[in-house]
């Protein structure tokens, strides 16, 4: 290859200006590798280039610190943004933080105040279970009392059937002639209007004799309608009859609901 | 340390390496920076970024580029010719042409600063032709092409190549007269 002619060709100041291709750069790179008087020639140009644009620096030496300080910093976002970002998200995490502190104790002292509430309705409501449960057992055992009364072997079952005054009405009478009691039960007997009140008579037969054994008081509010009176007669039949509120001296048959006869 | 070894760790991202070549070369490019933008502290600037951007793009230089040089003044140059469009220099319409940087020389010259090489070039320039000058200012200092060169300095395009490399040995030879 003619370098001198390749050389006055003026290629190799159109390639320290940055004028020629990519693929002409590479051929004159490669080109200095092979021939070491055109490597020269290139450095003389760069070196008269380098001249020229080094009159026209500023008039002050210039730093590499500015540069470093940039280059070393953005290679520090490039390395550690993860770091970086956490840095400067911590605090606001730390508000965050506190504020769901504080709502969640809110929230608590809520929740603490509305158990405390509950615990006092559900203490109420304990209260009044136990009294339905001490009215049960207390009813349970005058029922089991009255039950065990009831059956004992000396106890008289007597049926009370209706009468023209009431033919639907029914009840039933124990009697202990032994302990000298007498339980009615009431059940199937209508509730007796105002101001009148079951009166139970005690009767013989031959000759027909009425005698009181007593009222059913507090028909309405008697619990389970059962009643206990004394009878120490010598009873052949059992009437209840309707009667003015205290009862009467002697039955008014008219007003006879039920009767039954103890049979023998 | 041979060029192409320093280069060759700087596309490993040695910062010693970078240091070594800054040293060479930050100077020239912000001189050459200064012939865009004719404003000292604006030059330093851009100068600067330059050399940032450089060692951002370090892994994209190669020998296709041409020098390490031409590729840094090539970065350079658009940075300063983009500078001077994105500022309120819009008005003043981007005639490049039509100074040049024997204006800024010849003001370092009023203010003499010691330097001793750069009063000896500013010396060589002077001796040049006006032609000359004004070649040298458009291919290596405005990015001018061959056929804008031609153009703006009404030569014929297939002389431009020559006058160049005349213009450049005659610097040469000032140069080396000194």
């Amino acid at each position: 290859m003619d370098t001198k002619a390749y050389i006055a060709s003026g290629i190799l100041e159109l390639y320290v200006a940055g004028q020629l291709s990519e693929k002409e750069n590479l051929e004159v790179a490669e080109y200095a590798e092979t021939y070491p008087e055109i490597k020269k020639e290139i450095s003389e140009i760069e070196a008269a280039v380098l001249a020229l644009s080094e009159a026209a620096a500023p008039n002050k030496p210039l730093s590499f610190e500015a540069v470093k300080n940039r280059v070393e910093l953005s290679e520090d976002t490039k390395l550690i943004p993860l770091n970086r970002g956490r840095n400067r998200w911590l605090p606001y995490v730390g508000w965050a933080a506190s504020a769901a502190l504080l709502a969640g104790l809110g929230y608590f002292y809520n929740q603490n105040n509305q158990l405390r509430s509950d615990i006092k309705l559900a203490e109420t409501e304990i209260q009044a279970l136990e009294e339905q449960i001490a009215g049960a057992s207390d009813s349970l055992e005058k029922t089991t009392a009255l039950l065990q009364t009831l059956r004992d072997k000396n106890v008289t079952v007597i049926p009370l059937g209706g009468q023209v005054a009431a033919p639907e009405a029914y009840a039933k009478a124990y009697w202990n002639e032994t302990e000298k009691q007498l339980f009615i039960d009431a059940q199937g007997l209508p509730e007796p209007p105002d101001g009148m009140d079951y009166q139970v008579w005690s009767l013989t037969l031959n000759p027909l004799t009425p005698t009181s054994v007593g009222l059913l008081e507090n028909f309405q509010t008697d619990e389970n309608g059962v009643f206990a009176l004394s009878n120490p007669n010598q009873s052949q039949a059992f009437g209840i009859t309707l009667e003015p509120a205290g009862g009467s001296e002697s039955p008014n048959l008219e007003q006879l609901y039920v009767l039954g006869t103890v049979s023998s | 340390m041979q060029l192409e070894e320093l280069v060759e760790r700087f596309k490993q991202k040695d910062l010693r390496a970078f240091e070594q070549l800054y040293a060479m070369y930050a100077r020239n490019i912000c001189g050459a920076i200064n012939t865009i933008v004719r404003d000292e502290v604006l030059a330093e600037e851009i100068c600067q970024d330059v050399f940032v951007k450089v060692w951002e793009k370090s892994d994209a230089y190669n020998s296709s580029k041409g020098r390490f040089f031409t590729w840094v003044l090539n970065i350079a140059r658009n940075a300063a010719i983009d500078e001077l469009r994105s500022k309120s220099h819009k008005n003043q319409k981007l005639n490049l042409s039509a100074d040049y940087f024997v204006g800024i020389l010849e003001r370092a010259d009023d203010e003499p600063n010691g330097n001793v090489n750069t009063d000896r070039i500013i010396g060589f320039i002077k001796n040049l032709k006006q032609k000359c000058i004004e070649l040298i200012d458009l291919i290596y200092f405005k990015g001018y092409s061959q056929k804008e060169v031609s153009e703006s300095l009404d030569i014929p395009l297939g002389t431009v190549k020559t006058r160049n490399r005349n213009c450049i040995s005659q610097l040469r030879e000032h140069m080396k007269q000194n």
